[in-house]
C-alpha cells in the first residue's frame, strides 16, 4: 500500500470521492522537492512571499537573475503535498530563461509539468506562480547591480 | 503495512466473516418474503438483534438497523425534530460532533429549525454550564457524541442526559467511536438515542443501529415497507446485521484488558514522539479519552503532508478524520479547542487497534521523526522550533 506498486489508482488527474490521490510524478516531487533553500541577502535578487488565505499555506521564493535570465531559484513551503509539489516543479521551470519568460509561467504550465493534479488542489499550483511573480516584482523594483 | 487508522475503519474479525458468511452464500433469502427460506433470514436478524441488545443492556424492540453510523444519526436528530415539530424547533448539539451531526443540523437551520453550538473547553470537553443554559422550552433534542473521533475526548454525556432530561429534552449520543472500546451498557449513558456501528468495531460496513428508547417521540427518514418498527423502511442487510452482532459479542469480551493494553501503546507512542520532535502537543490530553486514539500536533508542518510521508513508508494515519480529507478548513474540533488555524493544520490522528503492538509504535515515531524533520527542512514557516 502506497509504495508504488498500486500505480492504478494514482494515475488519475482527478478522481471522485472526498479523498485525494497524487500521481507519481506529484508524489516524487513531494518526497524530493527540487530548489529547496534561501539565498542569503547578498545573493538575492528577487523575494516573493505569498500565502494562500483560502487553506492557510505560505511560500518564500528567492531568484537570482543575470542578465536578465533567472540563474537561480529557491523555495521554502508550508502546506499540503500539492502546495509543495506543485512549489517544487514551478522552480524547476524558469532556471535559465529570460525574466520576461519566467513571468509568462502560468499554475496550467505547472500542473502539465507535474502530469495533472486533483481538483481540489488545482489552487496550491497558484501560489508558487503568484510568489515567482512576487520576487520577479521585487527585483524589478531594485536597483540595478553594479 | 502498518495500519494506525482503527477509528476509520477496522478489520473484520475473522470469526465475523465467518458467521457472515452462510447469510451470503446460503440463506440469502428476504427476511420480509413469506416462505421458510425467507423466515430463515428474518429469524438471523432478530437473533442477531437479541444479541447485540443484550450486550448494550436494552430490549430488542429498541434497536433500529441501519446501514451507517451517519444514517443513524440522520434518523436520531431528523427523526426527533419532525416528530416533535408542534413542541418545538430548537436542537442543542456540541460544536465538535462529527459532520453526520453536524451537515444535518446545517440541513434542519435550512428547514428553519433553530440550532445551538455549544463550545467545548480548550481539553475538547463540552462546557456543561453553556449546554445547560442553551436549553430552552422550545428545545426538543440535544446531542453531543460519546468519544469524540478526532480527540478520542470522553464527553460526559451522563451529565448531559441529566440536563436536558429535566427540561423535558430528547437526548442522542453517537457513541460511534467509543462503542466497544469502553466497557458498560448503553442504558449507562442515559441517552434516549445512541448510534453505534459495526465497522469500528472489527465488523462489517453497512451495519449500524440506532437505540431509540421505549416511548421516545420520533418519525421514520426513509418511507417504505414496515422493516425495523417502521422506522426504516428497506431490507435488511442480512450478513452485515449478522456480523454486527458477532463483532458486538467480540468486543466486549476482555474489553478492559485490551483497553489498558492500548492506553499503555498510545502513552508509549505519546511519550516517544514528544521526546523524539520538538514542537509538538498532544491534544486533549488532560481530558479522559478513548484509551486507542492520539491527536497530535506539529508546528510548521502540514498534516496532510505528514499523512502522505508516513503513506509512502506503509503507515496508515489521518489528519483529523477520514472523512474531511480533501477539506480546506482545518478541523472544527481543533479550532473549538482553541487551536491557531495553523495549529490545527498540522494535526494527525493516530488510532491503535487489536493488531497494533510495541514495535508498530516504534517504527511510527521513528518515520514520523523523520517526516516531521524533513517538512521543517522544507517549511517557511518557523514558529519556535528553530
Amino acid at each position: 500500500m502506497g509504495n508504488g506498486d498500486d500505480k492504478s489508482s494514482r494515475e488519475p488527474a482527478t478522481l471522485p470521492g472526498p479523498v485525494l490521490f497524487y500521481n507519481d510524478v506529484v508524489i516524487d516531487h513531494f518526497m524530493n522537492p527540487r530548489n529547496v533553500g534561501e539565498l542569503p541577502d547578498a545573493e538575492t535578487d528577487g523575494f516573493g512571499l505569498v500565502g494562500d488565505a483560502s487553506c492557510g499555506d505560505q511560500m518564500k521564493l528567492w531568484i537570482a537573475v543575470r542578465d536578465e535570465r533567472i540563474a537561480r531559484i529557491v523555495f521554502k513551503s508550508f502546506g499540503c503535498p500539492g502546495a509543495i509539489a506543485t512549489s517544487s516543479m514551478l522552480t524547476a521551470l524558469p532556471v535559465n530563461r529570460t525574466v520576461d519568460e519566467a513571468r509568462r509561467i502560468t499554475d496550467d504550465h505547472v500542473i502539465e509539468g507535474l502530469g495533472g493534479i486533483p481538483e481540489k488542489k488545482r489552487h496550491c499550483s497558484l501560489l508558487g506562480v503568484r510568489a515567482l511573480q512576487a520576487a520577479i516584482g521585487d527585483w524589478q523594483k531594485r536597483p540595478a547591480s553594479p | 503495512m502498518n495500519y494506525l487508522d482503527y477509528s476509520a475503519s477496522t478489520p473484520v474479525a475473522p470469526r465475523v466473516f465467518e458467521a457472515m458468511l452462510p447469510f451470503l452464500q446460503e440463506s440469502w433469502g428476504n427476511p420480509s418474503s413469506p416462505y421458510r427460506f425467507g423466515n430463515k433470514a428474518r429469524t438471523a436478524v432478530e437473533r442477531a438483534r437479541k444479541r447485540i441488545a443484550g450486550h448494550l443492556g436494552c430490549r430488542p424492540t429498541e434497536l433500529v438497523f441501519c446501514s451507517s453510523g451517519t444514517e443513524a444519526d440522520n434518523l436520531a436528530l431528523r427523526g426527533v425534530a419532525h416528530a416533535l415539530r408542534s413542541k418545538g424547533n430548537h436542537i442543542v448539539v456540541s460544536a465538535i460532533e462529527h459532520h453526520a451531526v453536524l451537515h444535518t443540523c446545517k440541513a434542519l437551520e435550512a428547514e428553519e429549525r433553530q440550532v445551538t453550538y455549544v463550545p467545548v473547553t480548550a481539553d475538547g470537553v463540552v462546557d456543561l454550564d453553556a449546554l445547560g443554559g442553551s436549553l430552552r422550552a422550545d428545545t426538543v433534542l440535544v446531542s453531543v457524541m460519546h468519544a469524540n473521533n478526532e480527540t478520542g475526548v470522553i464527553q460526559p454525556v451522563e451529565e448531559i442526559a441529566g440536563l436536558a432530561h429535566r427540561r423535558g429534552v430528547v437526548f442522542h449520543t453517537d457513541a460511534v467511536q467509543s462503542a466497544g472500546k469502553l466497557a458498560g451498557m448503553l442504558a449507562g449513558l442515559g441517552a434516549d438515542l445512541v448510534t453505534v456501528s459495526a465497522h469500528k468495531l472489527y465488523g462489517p460496513k453497512g451495519a449500524a443501529a440506532l437505540y431509540v428508547r421505549q416511548g421516545t417521540s420520533i418519525s421514520p427518514v426513509t418511507t417504505g415497507g414496515a422493516q425495523e418498527l417502521g422506522l426504516r423502511a428497506g431490507t435488511e442487510n442480512v450478513a452485515a446485521i449478522v456480523g454486527f452482532a458477532e463483532a458486538v459479542a467480540l468486543a466486549f469480551e476482555g474489553v478492559d484488558a485490551e483497553g489498558r493494553r492500548q492506553a499503555q501503546l498510545r502513552n508509549r507512542l505519546e511519550q516517544e514522539v514528544t521526546a523524539a520532535i520538538r514542537a509538538v502537543r498532544v491534544n486533549g490530553a488532560r481530558a479522559q479519552r478513548l484509551p486507542n486514539t492520539s491527536s497530535l500536533s506539529f508546528e510548521a508542518v502540514d498534516g496532510e503532508s505528514i499523512v502522505l510521508g508516513l503513506d509512502m513508508q506503509g503507515i496508515c494515519v489521518s489528519t483529523g478524520s477520514a472523512c474531511s480529507t480533501g477539506e480546506p478548513e482545518p478541523s472544527h474540533v481543533l479550532r473549538s479547542m482553541g487551536l491557531s488555524r495553523e495549529e490545527a493544520q498540522g494535526t494527525i490522528r493516530v488510532s491503535l487497534g487489536h493488531e497494533t503492538r510495541e514495535q508498530d509504535i516504534d517504527y511510527t515515531v521513528r518515520v514520523l521523526a523523520e517526516t516531521v524533520a524533513r517538512l521543517r527542512q522544507i517549511s517557511s514557516v518557523r514558529g519556535g522550533v528553530e
